[in-house]
């Protein structure tokens, strides 16, 4: 059997899984049905193990698919599927330096495994989620990286060129490519992807998959399963010359030519190596069959691993940096704040301790909310839930009529609701602040909050301190929805006079009452006037 | 076309699109005000009652003796409908979109070289386009759809009749246009009393919270004495939301009135509109303001109207 299909194979499904997770990220989620997107996130190890520990199912068993062809073959994963392994496939393609020659790129040499790193942070990563945090899942989850990146970093980029085009195109009357309104990058989701792009782009650069084999923890895991997997690629040592190019071409550097050993824990299922031995050297051999296993015992490499505390401190430096340069000051000041109790989660969240303990910052919903509510958090789930999306009513409010959020999210933080749902599940309550309302300080008509509610949840009712004509908002709990629309409406700054208040957990809105009108109108009858 | 199969087509078809698209920058020479040469029309306000919103239309312009009085050979039009929400046209939200289909058919029939929609709404913009049906509605009739949606879209101009309002971000598509038609729905409001004409106008400018702030109905009326007025108002009264305006709850908020104003005076037709609604002009602050600022008048007994039931 011919092996190099297999490496046509991968680089065929990779490319897709690359360029449509890509587009989704990017703005363009909008264009595939909510099944497309959800096929493409289903095998996705963590988000899938992490729905399934909410709702088991078909829909949510992509990590077991994983797990069994990991088991029998290796690694297959973090070569085709994960989106973050195969950008880093694409960096190292575009940036790796030339070799002697300039024909070649430079080739790459077998290097020790760093166990104890990626172990230990595989362990750590157990450990906080089964203590009840998820943080490092969110930090570390390749798909989520991904997501962050895209959404962070390109889609910006994405959104100026558009703007740019937008604006050129109308000089000559052409209206066909909206430009797009930017609500704003959060700090510190900004600066992790930026850190990440940094770290993973040096180590892809430099040193192919490193970053899957020292810090990535489904890497790790998968390193680990893929020790007894049934099937593991070997040099067959009757017909290998140790010319090497296995080698050249190894983005893990996991083949040891001197000893014609692959360390398989390590590979990363990229195929290079068989079509890259001229001699047909390279074999998937059974585990089954009896055959000495490598044994891999070498000492913690301490550079590294004090690069990478290095980093991680860096990021930490920048970004709160960065935060505490964020500032809000307006000239014309109202003067009672707004805190919120608890932060506005996303429709379908349920409840805060469920969302908090299962979003790992992937931010697909973010990428996908048409009106840009949802935005990366910076600190208002705390620190363990930076990066995890919150509704910001002050960038936009959430559209009655969509539910798309709820129906795409791949670690089931965020649970399906019917539209109907959706729009009597209540996010949390709005209130009212009187003293900052214009109604009140200023003695004139308003209103923008009760105009944009969709529910009248939020209505105008006589003033009583006014001139007998105007009329001030009231809110009605029950039938609140918690939308935000009242708050992103209201005008009034620095603090808004109307906010909405999450609920740690979300409840059935009570539907409007509607009483019927009056609906007889004589069409003959002469006009009023 | 969707816009990124837009692009890509573009990128594709590269200087062939440019090329074909050298439709002129519009300068803003119709800052002058009002359509010059518009002739004497025989009716100051037409009222219409008891058709179909494209009936009803047709009917009013024959009454001001057709489209050509307003729009000439070769000039460019914007249609100012309200999209301002998420709501399908039962919900009596936006405008008709037939009707807004039927004003378009009827300005290309004048000769106009082209016609522009585009509104600043308060739900997201692209759903509102399509979910209110005037987006596919002025498409099909051979309008350009224009969004609305960015501050780049917008340029400050200075009102210097108004009181609270006196610099403000219109779109640029009304600068650059020769006839702008005002296309409102009249509802209810629960700021502003009612939406009509006049508060319509609020979807031509960027910033509206500054106008909420800042004494709404002052403002409203003071945006009446720039001189970017409409040319032309046509109250759609087909469907009327008497209450929880201006989005509405339900379709029960909603009556079928099959009713249409037609003026040239916005404050006029705000009157009658109001009228009509049930309620009394002067009783509406920006209504009752605007007719003291001089932007029109409220008092429909010095006008001659045409009365049409069908």
């Amino acid at each position: 059997m011919r092996l190099g299909v297999l490496k046509k194979i991968r680089v065929g499904i990779s490319l897709v899984f690359l360029i449509i997770l890509f587009a989704v990220f990017l703005d363009f989620g909008n264009h595939f049905a909510t099944g497309v997107i959800n096929g493409f996130t289903w095998p996705q190890f963590i988000p899938s193990l992490l729905k399934f520990m909410t709702v088991a199912g078909i829909a949510t068993s992509g990590f077991i698919l994983i797990t069994i062809i990991t088991l029998l073959f290796g690694r297959v994963y973090c070569s085709t599927v994960c989106p973050l392994g195969i950008m880093q496939d694409i960096f190292s393609r575009l940036f790796r330096k030339r070799g002697k020659g300039k024909k070649r790129k430079k080739p790459f040499k077998f290097t020790k495994p760093q166990n104890k790193l990626r172990f230990g942070i595989l362990v750590m990563t157990i450990i906080t989620f089964i203590s009840g945090s998820i943080f490092l899942i969110n930090l570390l989850d390749p798909f989520s990286i991904f997501g962050r990146l895209i959404n962070n970093l390109a889609r910006p980029v994405y959104f100026g060129a558009n703007n740019v085009l937008s604006g050129i195109l109308k000089e000559f009357d052409i209206f066909s490519v909206a430009s797009i309104e930017f609500k704003g990058i959060s700090l510190v989701s900004f600066g992790m992807s930026l850190a990440f792009l940094a770290l993973i782009g040096w180590f892809s650069v430099r040193r192919g998959r490193l970053y899957c084999n020292t810090v990535c923890p489904v890497g790790a895991l998968f390193g680990l399963l893929s020790r007894v997997s049934l099937f593991r690629l070997a040099i067959k040592e009757s017909r290998c010359t140790s010319c090497g190019l296995c080698l050249f071409n190894c983005k893990a550097e996991c083949i040891d030519v001197k000893h014609k050993e692959i360390d398989f824990s390590r590979c990363v299922s990229c195929y290079n190596c068989i079509t890259s031995c001229p001699s047909n050297g390279i074999y998937f051999k059974n585990a089954l069959k009896p055959a000495k296993d490598p044994v891999f015992e070498t000492p913690v490499d301490r550079t590294k691993r004090k690069l990478f505390t290095g980093t991680s401190a860096l990021i930490l430096g920048v970004t709160s940096g960065l935060f505490a340069q964020k500032n809000i000051k307006n000239e014309k000041p109202t003067t009672v704040p707004t805190d919120r109790e608890y932060p506005v989660s996303p429709p379908g969240a349920g409840a805060l301790d469920h969302f908090n303990n299962t979003c790992t910052g992937c931010q697909l919903c973010v990428t996908e909310c048409p009106t840009q509510v949802l935005q990366p958090a910076m600190f208002e789930y705390g620190i363990w839930g930076i990066m995890q999306p919150v509704m910001d009513y002050h960038a936009s409010f959430c559209n009655y009529e969509c539910n798309i959020c709820t129906l795409i999210c791949p670690s089931g933080a965020l649970l399906p609701l019917k539209l109907e749902e959706k729009k009597f599940t209540q996010l949390g309550v709005a209130e009212f602040i009187k003293d900052n309302c214009v109604v009140h300080t200023d003695n004139t008509a308003c209103g923008a909050c009760a105009e944009h509610c969709p529910t009248k949840a939020v209505h105008m009712v006589p003033y009583e301190e006014g001139d007998g004509k105007l009329k001030i908002p009231e809110v009605d709990d029950k039938i609140c929805v918690g939308c935000g629309a009242c708050e992103y409406a209201c005008p009034t700054t620095p603090y808004k006079a109307i906010y909405v208040n999450g609920n740690a957990q979300h409840v059935k809105a009570e539907k409007p009452k509607q009483e019927k009108l009056d609906n007889e109108v004589d069409y003959k009858e002469e006009f009023p006037f | 076309m969707k816009r990124r199969d837009f692009i890509l087509k573009t990128l594709g078809a590269g200087a062939g699109v440019a090329a074909g698209a050298t439709i002129g920058l519009g300068g803003y020479h119709n800052l002058m005000g009002a359509n010059p040469g518009m002739p004497q029309l025989p009716h100051d306000l037409v009222a219409v009652k008891g058709g179909d919103p494209v009936t009803m239309f047709d009917k009013a312009m024959k009454s001001l003796g057709g489209m050509k009085n307003f729009v000439k050979q070769n000039q460019t039009v914007v249609v100012k409908p309200n999209i301002g929400w998420d709501v399908p046209p039962e919900r009596a939200g936006n405008t008709n979109p037939n009707l807004v289909g039927r004003i378009i058919e009827h300005c290309f029939e004048a000769g106009a070289k082209k016609v522009y929609v585009f509104d600043h709404t308060c739900d997201k913009w692209n759903k509102c386009y399509e979910t209110s049906g005037i987006e596919k509605a002025a498409k099909d009739n051979g309008a350009t759809v224009v969004p609305g949606n960015t501050e780049g879209y917008y340029q400050e101009v200075e009102v210097q009749g108004g009181k609270s309002l006196t610099l403000t971000k219109i779109h640029e598509l009304l600068m650059e246009s020769d006839v702008f038609i005002n296309v409102p729905i009249l509802k209810h409001h629960g700021s502003a009393d009612l939406s009509i004409a006049m508060k319509n106008l609020m979807g031509v400018v960027w910033d509206r919270g500054y106008w909420h702030r800042n004494d709404l109905h002052q403002c409203i009326a003071d945006y009446c004495t720039y001189k970017r007025i409409p040319d032309l108002n046509i109250i759609d009264a087909y469907r009327v939301m008497k209450r929880n305006g201006p989005r509405g709850v339900s379709v029960d908020d909603v009556i079928m009135m099959k009713q249409m104003i037609v003026s040239t005076d916005i404050v006029a037709a705000d009157a009658a509109a109001t009228r009509i609604f049930g309620e009394e002009p002067s009783d509406i602050g920006h209504i009752k303001i605007a007719d003291n600022m001089g932007v029109g008048t409220m008092d429909l007994s010095k006008l001659n109207i045409d009365r049409v039931i069908l």
